[in-house]
């Protein structure tokens, strides 16, 4: 069984949301999606400041073996993005909860983080696929 | 549940990932594709194809079947050495690629696990006529020791007549050494030996060679590597519906004065011309993937194999184009065009790029 932290939330793309303290959030793509894409070799990252509603494509990780679209899990705007994968895409394969984060988004209403999956939810999902 | 190799339980317990591979459970990686591909490039990897079909074909008329059967011609060899060759339909299209090792007393032929029904059938089929004994050998194992450092390995672990057996073998030569057979063979452009012997003593030979440096490798970087190496991978590069011609192994046809099987039709499509079989390398991010169109300046054509090239850190392809198309062409990836290079395979050998321009 894969990692699955509790304080995150998920969507069934399998991304994960962080919200912090001052509304903005982290995304990433969570242990289950990167044990299944094996190991990465390319990652490709949306600009700052894009605007995206739920659900939107927003990149690309792409491994040896496949490429795979990376969806917003909720909506807002782009304030960063984690430049060191552009040289380490591996570290979405070593540490996709950390230093493999993919972007930051100032989220446009912090419910709708809530409103996502919790890890039991989400563990669920993936038990069923 | 599939098949299991006799090395099944080994690579559960070193952390193998097992999918499913034409009906076998084998491990894809032990934990990075990545890592294993480059181990078999600078150092030595090992890999379990036990799965692969050992066929062995003897009795007075086994030379003259094989040269009806197969498209290369196992008189060109001498004993203890091997071949690789395509076995042909009538439409000169390929049932399998396969590596024959032409031996004192009999022939053994190593062929795909993917095709093994229908080529035991075909085999069969086609030695009406000729005094010949088909035997599959499932109780072989087989293990792939690949990498500059490998043959240094494989010599440590054996016992003092398989060494010396297997010390100066050349490329593509083979040692018989009881019911071992040893062969200076592989599927990934890197130097190294393939080592068949019964099942029961395979375990064994692993964990020596587990001791002796060895890293376990998974199928997964059998591919990539065999892909930078530029070799076929069937049901990918070729299949019945394709001739040698088109799939870059004319090199392994030879018409002389033997009718093999499909050579009517081959000689045919010599004449009416074909398409073929070339690489491409795109240095821009992104990776190449089967089944992609390929528009070159001659027309269209399709990727059958591609990946991410580990050891030069961009992607690299085979694709089938049409006769004569060189320079650059335009890969429709992910709804937009890439422009690639064309290129003769091989991409790599032994460890560095080696392909050239078309």
């Amino acid at each position: 069984m894969s990692n699955i932290p509790t304080e995150l939330r998920y969507v069934s793309s399998h991304e994960w949301v962080r919200l912090e303290d001052d509304g903005t959030a982290y995304v990433g793509i969570s242990e289950h999606a990167q044990e299944a894409m094996g190991d990465l070799v390319y990652v490709e990252l949306p600009e700052v400041g894009v605007v995206f509603a739920a659900g939107d494509e927003s990149g690309v990780v792409e491994s040896v073996k496949a490429a795979s679209d990376i969806y917003a899990p909720v909506a807002g705007e782009v304030v960063a993005i984690n430049e060191r994968l552009e040289d380490e895409p591996e570290l979405v394969n070593s540490d996709c909860y950390g230093d493999g984060w993919l972007y930051q988004i100032k989220v446009n209403d912090a419910d709708e983080v809530d409103g996502l999956l919790s890890a039991s939810d989400y563990a669920a999902e993936i038990e069923a696929e | 549940m599939g098949h299991q190799t006799p090395l099944y339980d080994v690579h559960v317990a070193a952390g193998g990932k097992i999918v499913d591979f034409g009906g076998w459970d084998m491990p894809i990686h032990y934990g990075s594709q990545l890592e294993e591909h480059h181990i078999v490039r600078r150092a030595a990897g090992m890999f379990d194809v036990s799965h692969m079909t050992v066929v062995d074909v003897r009795g007075a008329g086994a030379t003259d079947y094989l040269l009806r059967l197969l498209a290369n011609d196992v008189t060109r060899i001498p004993v203890g050495k091997a071949l690789y060759s395509g076995m042909l339909n009538e439409a000169g299209g390929v049932i399998d690629d396969l590596i024959v090792y032409r031996r004192e007393d009999d022939y053994r032929l190593v062929v795909n696990c993917g095709t093994r029904e229908k080529d035991l059938a075909w085999m069969e089929k086609q030695s009406g006529g000729f005094a010949v004994d088909i035997q599959e050998r499932p109780e072989m194992a087989m293990i792939a020791v690949q990498g500059p450092e490998a043959r240094a390995a494989v010599a440590k672990v054996l016992d003092a007549d398989m060494a010396a057996a297997s010390a100066d073998l050349n490329v593509f030569s083979f040692a018989d050494v009881s019911d071992w057979m040893i062969a200076r063979t592989g599927y990934t452009g890197e130097d190294g030996v393939e080592i068949m012997l019964p099942g029961e003593q395979a375990v064994a030979l692993w964990q020596a060679l587990v001791e002796a440096g060895v890293a376990p490798c998974g199928l997964g970087a059998r591919d990539t590597l065999r892909l930078e190496a530029g070799m076929n991978l069937y049901g990918n590069d070729m299949d019945e519906s394709v001739s040698p011609l088109e799939a870059n192994m004319g090199w392994t046809l030879v018409f002389n004065e033997r009718d093999f099987i499909g050579r009517e039709a081959l000689e045919k499509q010599r004449e009416a011309g074909h398409s073929e079989l070339v690489g491409l390398v795109m240095e821009e991010k992104g990776v190449l993937r089967a089944h992609q169109k390929v528009i070159t300046d001659q027309g269209e054509g399709e990727i059958t194999s591609g990946t991410f090239s580990p050891t030069l850190g961009y992607s690299v392809a085979l694709a089938r184009v049409p006769a004569g198309s060189s320079g650059t062409a335009q890969v429709e990836m992910r709804k937009k065009l890439n422009t690639v290079t064309l290129v003769r395979a091989p991409f790599v050998r032994n460890g560095v790029k080696v392909f050239k321009p078309v």
